[in-house]
């Protein structure tokens, strides 16, 4: 847990050249991962990465690093699904750790709708490959003895659950290490390279205006997080998407292993003990839409409650940090991947507050798109024109909060 | 940092008694009827700075109140002229 495996990678940051194939602005997990996959399995290595801040500094940074696949409809749980196998290969294929811990993940419903809702989950994933069971709550006591199941009389006591394949891994390794990948191969990576205009050529996108000069690319794709509406409307292209912060927060250290994450959508919280043994928290995203990132002293208080009254052994636990990141949430609560009607300009966004377990799915078939001309059939239901076409995607309900 | 609403009949109370109402804007670039209706359906503004929206104190008087914010801070501003 503490030998600094940091060090073992290395990372060299490049000044751009005049011109690329490709141009990704946004230099957190999923620009990366696309970065790291066109190197990687299409051989494409004349990528620039452009960062207006640094690697990873993001959402990518903000993030809860719970990696899951247990969505409700098959669309999302088959993509998930490959995107959770391919973070259990991710370390040995880099050959960087990235402290990836499987601890299963523990929803609860609390009510009877709740209990239909979780049942219906568990079905759904059973039948398109994620592994679910359901439980009743003797089966949630023998399986986290800690959660108090009368939820302390306070709130609806705890009815039933289901049980999924759940992950933590660490954010930072995870960005480096695939920004690692993508620079040996010879992708160029600049941070501290803000994206101030795109270049139009009639109607195509041929290049990006940055802090260090016009760029010329033959694909611009923009993998921004929180700013990506003010991107978009540069290549003039309008977006399903809102900006809601979410907060979470670490406690300090809990002397025990905590083994499954827990989570209620109806009490909108979730808890994973971290790699160091602290406690870490996260909400629902926050009411109202907001580029601000600051954290509200109202959810740090009604975050505890609602989390204390589950785990009564917080509270005897210190808050040590709070933060709070940018979610880009579409209407339908899925991604928004893929063409955007406007020649040379590719977007992967709407990865409000599940972005994170996304990253190798999300960069592999959008570098399978950017270098082959075809769109992979996974990816396919998460196209942009599907709001025109009115072939939404509902999966509000298990989007849940992480 | 604590964030409250300001509510006429309560005074400023804790944003989680709150529920937000966005109030949509389709802009008039988009002319086509059935173009008017998929952007008021799914689409957003999302603008960075002033935006205009509408707040109901659920947990409170149960009113709705209109109020301006600057996306950037959550800070209350004045309508701009």
């Amino acid at each position: 847990m503490n030998e600094h495996p940091e060090a073992e990678i290395t990372l060299r940051w490049s000044e751009p050249e005049a011109s690329y194939d490709v141009i990704i602005v946004g230099g957190g997990g999923h620009g990366l991962s696309i970065a790291y996959h066109l190197a990687t399995r299409h051989d494409i290595t004349s990528v620039l990465v452009v960062e207006a801040g640094y690697i990873g500094g993001g959402n990518s940074g903000r993030n809860t690093t719970v990696i899951r696949a247990n969505y409700g409809i098959p669309e999302a749980v088959r993509f998930y699904q490959h995107s959770l196998e391919r973070y259990r290969r991710l370390e040995e294929e880099t050959g960087r750790a990235m402290m990836h811990d499987r601890k299963g993940l523990l929803w609860m419903a609390h009510s009877e709708a709740g209990v239909r809702r979780e049942r219906a989950r568990a079905a759904v994933n059973q039948a398109f490959g994620a592994e679910t069971t359901y439980l009743e709550p003797d089966e949630i006591a023998a399986a986290c003895p800690e959660i108090d199941l009368a939820c302390g009389g306070g709130f609806p006591e705890v009815m039933g659950a289901s049980f999924h394949q759940g992950a933590t891994a660490r954010h930072d390794r995870v960005v480096w290490a695939l920004a690692e990948g993508a620079m040996r191969r010879g992708v160029h990576v600049a941070p501290r390279t803000a994206v101030v205009g795109l270049v139009h050529d009639g109607r195509r996108i041929v290049g990006v205006e940055t802090s260090a000069g016009r760029i010329a690319a033959g694909i611009v794709v923009s993998a921004v997080g929180g700013n990506v509406t003010m991107l978009a409307d540069m290549a003039g292209v309008r977006l399903p998407i809102k900006t809601h912060p979410l907060q979470a927060f670490v406690t300090n250290r809990y002397q025990h292993r905590f083994d499954p994450i827990v989570a209620s959508g109806d009490l909108g919280f979730y808890v994973s003990q971290t790699a160091r043994g602290q406690m870490l928290l996260g909400a629902e995203i926050d009411r109202q839409p907001s580029y601000s990132r600051g954290s509200t002293h109202d959810l740090l208080a009604s975050l505890s409650h609602r989390a204390i009254t589950v785990l009564p052994f917080m509270r005897d636990l210190r808050v040590l940090r709070q933060w709070t990141g940018s979610c880009d949430m579409s209407p339908d609560y899925s991604p928004i991947m893929g063409d955007t009607g406007v020649d040379g300009f590719l977007i992967t966004t709407g990865w409000g507050t599940w972005g994170f377990k996304a990253i190798p799915a999300g960069g592999e078939f959008m570098a399978q798109r950017i270098a082959t001309g075809v769109v992979p059939e996974l990816m396919a239901p998460f196209s942009l024109d599907r709001f025109e076409r009115d072939r939404t995607l509902a999966d509000r309900g298990s989007s849940g909060t992480h | 940092m604590s964030m409250r609403v300001l509510c006429p009949h309560c005074g400023p109370r804790s944003i989680e008694e709150w529920v937000h109402g966005e109030i949509p804007v389709v802009p008039d670039t988009i002319t086509d009827p059935d173009g008017r209706d998929i952007d008021r359906g799914y689409m957003h503004t999302n603008p960075q700075g002033a935006v205009r929206e509408a707040w109901f104190h659920a947990f409170g008087c149960r009113r709705w109140v209109t109020v301006w914010r600057d996306t950037r801070t959550d800070e209350w501003i004045e309508p701009p002229v």
